[in-house]
């Protein structure tokens, strides 16, 4: 009995002890927190104030005249630059007659979502299921984007917070990989991926992906505007890196961390990877969509609605995340 | 003092060890697909590499072969360089002033004209639409235009005459051009301080172009920078409009650039030596574009 006691207080001591760290960091943490809410509350009513202001008492430096003129020229440039988006949107609504009529309409006159259903049924008809197609995709995406998301954060944090001897140099490196395009290295790429026999399967685009240079740049930029404090205390609670990591630093980096996943997503999704994948089972959606849409005239109506499919899930996710990567890019600028 | 210093940064490293092991798998991956892809980029470039055989050692020969014998290629390094001379700098000075003139609005219609100017450089392939637009019978849209204006004739072969074939592309890259960097400068000018302009009315800055000489270049010289970077490198890999628009080939080779070049002797022809020189062209007018660029802008409202 007296020994179970002993035990049991054995086993709370260190228990209660971690408790307290716990607690003190997520004291911080919840201090932290309550500021940043109370900062973003202020801001916004700066930004409220300054609305009022500027119904109020205009910029000084600012004439009617020139506001009106400036307004009419931005919306002239929007309707031009997002014409061909909504024409394409439209067409894919626009029946087969519709479609071929001259001269053009902007918009259908009896809008139909036929060349949606049309594409359905040949997707249903090719050879290697459908949902096969969206299976790799989906499989591509998800996990590329994840593992480029943990590791590029983990590498950040250590470049931003770390302090250690050489990370300047990395950092350096990653920022020269952001000034030339994939294009330079395919060669040598494809090569790599064959040497580790990853030719011919989805880890051909996966692995490569992990280490996306924007990634990384983007989230050390972010991570840097992080207070030391913050993670000192942590520190000194005993958590040790990866605690620190997960509990303090990755809840923090919630914008820069959905920047991450919509550009890995945009790249992902995008990506036919018709140089390193053969077979016709492993092809992603874009691939095959590409497929359908190059089958000619008589697919007119199908290939309008195969360019919105693919269209949208970047512009939608982007949309979705807008004020996120905004922020993050707040802290994307190149300090030297 | 040096042997010290040595000895402290020895220190920290051994102390540290546990965030190496942080870095270790994004620098493993990134070090295999990104930097040692160059540095063999580099020595194929002095080989004949046809992948079945072992590489064979050349000398400078691909080289030489490239700017003495290939007119292919010189046609596709002054397009690309039209292509870059041309888009970069509109895209660029585009994405500026755009970001400038949205950032005053109210915070609703900033965020959907965001939406607009952004989406084209992520809506992937939908410049295909272009070709509907350009295309090169009676019932091409902009042909049946001018034809009814009176000012052709007959239609014209918008992506089959090497005359209109860089415009064309270069009117869609153009409009794709609004990207990354665009977001960069959006966020950048609300970064801004807000009491800088007010101190600066005080000191008699009148208009809006002395605000933005004054005040916001200086304040956005980083994100100016990032900016750069990201046009530099799009800029100069222009590869998917060209040939989706004008074909692959096209008509006399009028719109190649260097990456279709590459793509031709890469992937059609396995000639991995030469590919490689080529990639290596591109590599080095890339980086030295940017770190020209850089050092001009670096001096910018000093």
């Amino acid at each position: 009995m007296k020994e179970k006691k002993e035990k049991n207080m054995n086993i709370d001591a260190p228990l209660s002890a971690e408790d307290t760290a716990k607690k003190a960091t997520t004291a911080e943490l919840d201090e932290y927190a309550k500021e940043r809410a109370a900062l973003a509350k202020r801001q916004k009513k700066q930004v409220v104030k300054h609305h009022k202001k500027l119904i109020k008492r205009r910029k000084p430096n600012r004439s009617i005249g020139g506001d009106i003129a400036l307004y009419i020229f931005l919306i002239f440039i929007a309707i031009a630059m997002s014409f061909p988006i909504v024409y394409a949107i439209s067409s894919s609504l626009k029946p087969l007659d519709e479609l071929f009529m001259f001269p053009p309409k902007i918009f259908a006159k009896y809008p139909t979502t036929d060349n949606f259903s049309d594409l359905f049924v040949t997707m249903g008809k090719s050879w290697v299921p459908f949902s096969r197609y969206l299976t790799n995709t989906l499989l591509i995406t998800v996990v590329g984007t994840f593992g480029h998301l943990i590791i590029a954060s983990m590498a950040a944090y250590v470049l931003a917070k770390g302090d250690i001897p050489g990370g300047n140099g990395f950092f350096k490196l990653v920022t020269l990989a952001l000034m030339f395009t994939g294009y330079v290295t395919s060669i040598p790429n494809y090569l790599i991926i064959n040497f580790f026999g990853m030719v011919d399967t989805h880890l051909a685009v996966i692995i490569p992906a992990f280490a996306m240079p924007i990634g990384l740049f983007m989230m050390k930029q972010y991570m840097e505007s992080i207070p030391d404090a913050l993670m000192e205390a942590a520190r000194i609670d005993g958590a040790n890196e990866w605690k620190t990591f997960m509990t303090i630093i990755f809840p923090n980096v919630k914008p820069a961390s959905m920047t991450i996943i919509i550009f890995a997503v945009q790249a992902l999704w995008n990506n036919g990877a018709t140089n390193v994948i053969y077979s016709e089972e492993k092809k992603t959606l874009v691939y095959a969509l590409n497929q359908i849409q190059g089958g000619g005239i008589a697919r007119t109506g199908q290939a309008a609605a195969v360019t919105v499919i693919i269209m949208m899930v970047p512009i939608l996710f982007f949309i979705f995340a807008e004020s996120q990567i905004l922020e993050t890019m707040a802290s994307s600028g190149m300090k030297d | 003092m040096r042997k010290k210093e040595r000895e402290i940064t020895w220190m920290k490293v051994k102390k540290r060890k546990n965030r190496y092991l942080f870095l270790l798998p994004y620098a493993l991956i990134f070090t295999l697909f990104n930097i040692l892809p160059i540095v063999s980029s580099i020595f194929l470039s002095f080989t004949y590499f046809n992948i079945l055989e072992t590489p064979r050692f050349i000398g400078l020969d691909n080289y030489f072969n490239l700017i003495l014998q290939d007119d292919v290629f010189i046609t596709a390094l002054k397009n690309t360089l039209v292509i870059a001379i041309i888009t970069g700098p509109v895209g660029y000075l585009g994405s500026f002033f755009f970001a400038w003139l949205i950032n005053e609005l109210p915070r609703w219609v900033r965020s959907v004209a965001v939406i607009i100017f952004y989406a084209p450089s992520i809506a992937s392939n939908v410049f295909v639409i272009f070709s509907i637009f350009f295309r090169g019978d009676v019932y091409g849209y902009v042909n049946s235009l001018l034809m009814s204006l009176g000012i052709t004739r007959s239609p014209i072969l918008f992506f089959l005459d090497p005359k209109y074939m860089l415009p064309i592309c270069m009117l869609v890259i153009v409009w794709q051009s609004l990207g990354v960097g665009f977001l960069s400068f959006v966020a950048g000018f609300q970064g801004v301080d807000q009491s800088q302009y007010e101190a600066a009315y005080v000191d008699g800055v009148k208009n809006r172009w002395q605000e933005l000489w004054y005040i916001t270049l200086p304040s956005m010289k980083p994100m100016l920078l990032f900016g750069a970077v990201m046009t530099i490198s799009s800029s100069f890999s222009v590869c998917d409009v060209t040939r989706t628009l004008c074909g692959f080939p096209s008509t006399d080779y009028a719109a190649r650039t260097v990456v279709t070049h590459l793509f031709d002797y890469g992937y059609m022809r396995f000639e991995m030596g030469y590919a490689s020189a080529i990639a290596t062209i591109l590599f080095l007018m890339m980086i030295l574009c940017n770190k020209f660029v850089q050092k001009f802008l670096r001096r910018l409202g000093t």
